[in-house]
């Protein structure tokens, strides 16, 4: 891990530095009014400059809350948080200048055109007129959106209208990109679009974090993904050692006539190397550590106690197998 | 990409990485900020300008076009029979109509549109990401609302004027110094009673935002009448309804209105003035303290 040293300048000199990453929390901890739990438990995170950070979870899990905070929307109940450097409960004005944000819903200004949405964004954050000008047109370019730069925002699809966000949201060049959810209700087209949006983005030094509920997105997009739930962090690493860490090498599902949870057990007698079996919405699954020959064993097993076997795959653990294997849940429940 | 913004991330590559971010001290980023968002008001105003205008002029028009030339020109002239009766209720209504034009404008531009964008569009999530307090944010709206506010004076006056019967006649006599100052003060309070209730309402209750609030606040805000005439109605001798009004904002208003545009008896200037400024701070503290209750959680 890199050593990562942050300081912000104002007025020229150091304000402020902290050893901690880019994103820096301490013991972050919110209770919303009327709830009897903490959304946000003891969060203690730190994200480093340059890095594309997940936080991954179920609905619930605190991570809208979290981004909220180091966004300032949410005030804390306890704890600190800092972006940059800048104690973002103490200073919220000030580390709103460090921030840009994509939220889940579409909050583009109804009432601009495209371009206008990026221009006076611009004006906002301190550019001035022609360089906002210029710095719009660049990025609906950048952002292929050019050709609807007159049009009203309510002509954009759900897909161009996120990628306007995110156009608009690094306009200031914030030393945070944060999205929450960015890919939620986007068709998969899309999807991938900003993928790789956010990809360049972080090639050009972009310190990116995401909420997201999609194992996938983390998994493919995430240099490294805390897993959240209840407000903790249950896991914190790359993907890769993440599904490295659980121990299990394949997942097995199976479909099969007969009681499922019965063939799991049978299986976990007699294959070796089995990990942990599951039955969920109609499918075995079956996490084994070690290469062996898998296939015929577990069909040989299976049909020498009367299941007929259906349908049988293999694949590699992904996130998800990681949150089971952490909560017992899914990450859709 | 190569941008040259004043606040910016440099990363260096190498194993150790070294940030330097630039930030605005507040009070410049905020001043800024709110340059912008009043910029932003007045560029969406001026693609808008005819929409602004004909909405202003609309409810104006149609009030002096019924009262001022139909009653008379069909024999039911309001404040009795004959040229002089009638244009002393057109004294009493031009101004009237100033100050109802002035509220709807900081309802039409502040609570509607507020209403909206923290309801379904959720565009306040975006602006009040602008790199200020969250207040400065709601304060912006209420510079804007009142600008507008004063603009649809400028506009309604002279509409006001020049809509009547042959023979009827508002008796106006401007008073600039009270112009100056009274139009701008009843425009922030107006507009930032549109704040209270932008804040309050949300979209889907809009209806009950115009039932319970704004049609009570207009029927009984002296648009019609004068408060000094009010007190005719009495039960057992106490002037109930004129005491009544005057939890009525629009009241003092229309009063200012009054000493502002013509020389009809009016209420003291030396009520008016502090109370609307009463209203005003009230109105507005309540109207921020809404605001961020509705952006914090």
């Amino acid at each position: 891990m890199p050593v990562v040293s942050v300081a912000t300048r104002r007025h020229g000199f150091t304000e402020g530095s902290s050893a901690g990453g880019i994103i820096h929390t301490e013991e972050l901890t919110k209770v919303y009014p009327r709830a009897d739990f903490a959304a946000v438990d003891h969060l203690n995170l730190d994200v480093e400059a340059g890095e594309i950070f997940g936080l991954l979870g179920p609905n619930g899990a605190g991570k809208t809350t979290t981004a909220g905070i180091l966004t300032t929307r949410v005030v804390p109940t306890s704890g600190r948080a800092f972006v940059g450097g800048v104690d973002v409960v103490a200073h919220p004005a000030l580390a709103k200048q460090l921030s840009g944000i994509v939220s889940q819903q579409n909050t583009l200004d109804r009432q601009l055109t495209v371009w206008e949405n990026l221009y006076f964004h611009g004006r906002l954050f301190g550019m001035g007129s022609s360089t906002s000008r210029r710095v719009a047109t660049e990025l609906l370019e950048q952002f292929q959106l050019e050709k609807w730069a007159k049009a009203s925002v309510y002509a954009l699809s759900g897909g161009m209208a996120q990628r306007l966000m995110v156009a608009r949201a690094i306009f200031h060049r914030p030393a945070v990109l944060f999205l929450d959810e960015p890919t939620a209700g986007l068709d998969p087209q899309s999807r991938l679009t900003l993928w790789e949006i956010l990809r360049k983005l972080n090639e050009e030094g972009q310190t990116i974090l995401l909420t997201t509920h999609y194992m996938e997105e983390a998994d493919k997009l995430c240099d490294r993904v805390a897993i959240m739930d209840h407000g903790r962090i249950l896991a914190l690493d790359s993907p890769e050692a993440l599904k490295r860490g659980i121990g299990t090498d394949t997942v097995v599902s199976v479909r099969s006539t007969g009681d499922l949870s019965a063939l799991g057990e049978l299986l976990a007698r007699e294959i070796q190397g089995v990990a942990r079996t599951r039955v969920t919405e109609g499918v075995l699954q079956v996490e084994v550590t070690g290469e062996h020959r898998l296939v015929p064993e577990i069909v040989l097993a299976a049909e020498r106690h009367g299941f007929d076997i259906v349908d049988l795959s293999i694949a590699e653990p992904t996130l998800e197998t990681v949150f089971i294997r952490l909560t017992g849940r899914e990450l859709r429940d | 990409m190569a941008l040259s913004a004043p606040v910016g991330a440099e990363k260096v590559s190498g194993a150790e990485h070294s940030i330097t971010i630039h930030l605005r001290p507040v009070a410049a980023a905020s001043y800024i900020a709110l340059g912008a968002l009043l910029l932003r008001d007045l560029h969406v105003l001026w693609k808008d300008k005819w929409i602004f205008v004909f909405r202003t002029i609309i409810q104006p028009f149609l009030l002096c076009f019924v009262f001022l030339y139909v009653f008379p020109e069909i024999g039911q002239g309001v404040g009795g029979r004959g040229a002089v009766a009638e244009s002393a209720f057109a004294t009493v209504l031009v101004p009237g109509v100033v100050g109802i034009s002035i509220m709807f404008q900081g309802m039409q531009s502040i609570a509607l549109n507020m209403a909206q964008e923290f309801g379904f569009t959720r565009e306040i999530e975006d602006r009040v990401q602008a790199p200020c307090p969250i207040w400065l944010v709601a304060i912006a709206k209420v510079i804007s609302g009142a600008a507008q506010g004063v603009i649809s004076a400028a506009i309604v006056l002279p509409i006001a004027d020049v809509v009547h019967a042959g023979g009827v006649h508002a008796h106006l006599d401007l008073q600039w110094p009270i112009i100056c100052t009274l139009v701008p003060l009843a425009c922030i309070a107006t507009a930032s009673l549109g704040l209270v209730l932008g804040t309050s309402f949300e979209p889907r209750n809009i209806g009950l935002m115009f039932g319970f609030i704004i049609l009570p606040i207009t029927f009984l805000g002296g648009t019609y009448y004068s408060w000094t005439t009010l007190a005719p109605v009495k039960v057992d001798g106490f002037s109930w309804l004129q005491a009544l009004v005057c939890v009525n904002p629009l009241i003092y208003v229309n009063e200012g209105m009054r000493a502002a545009f013509t020389s009809f008896p009016h209420m003291h200037l030396y009520v008016i003035y502090p109370v609307l400024m009463g209203f005003a701070a009230c109105l507005l503290s309540l109207g921020l303290r809404n605001f961020r209750r509705r952006v914090l959680s």
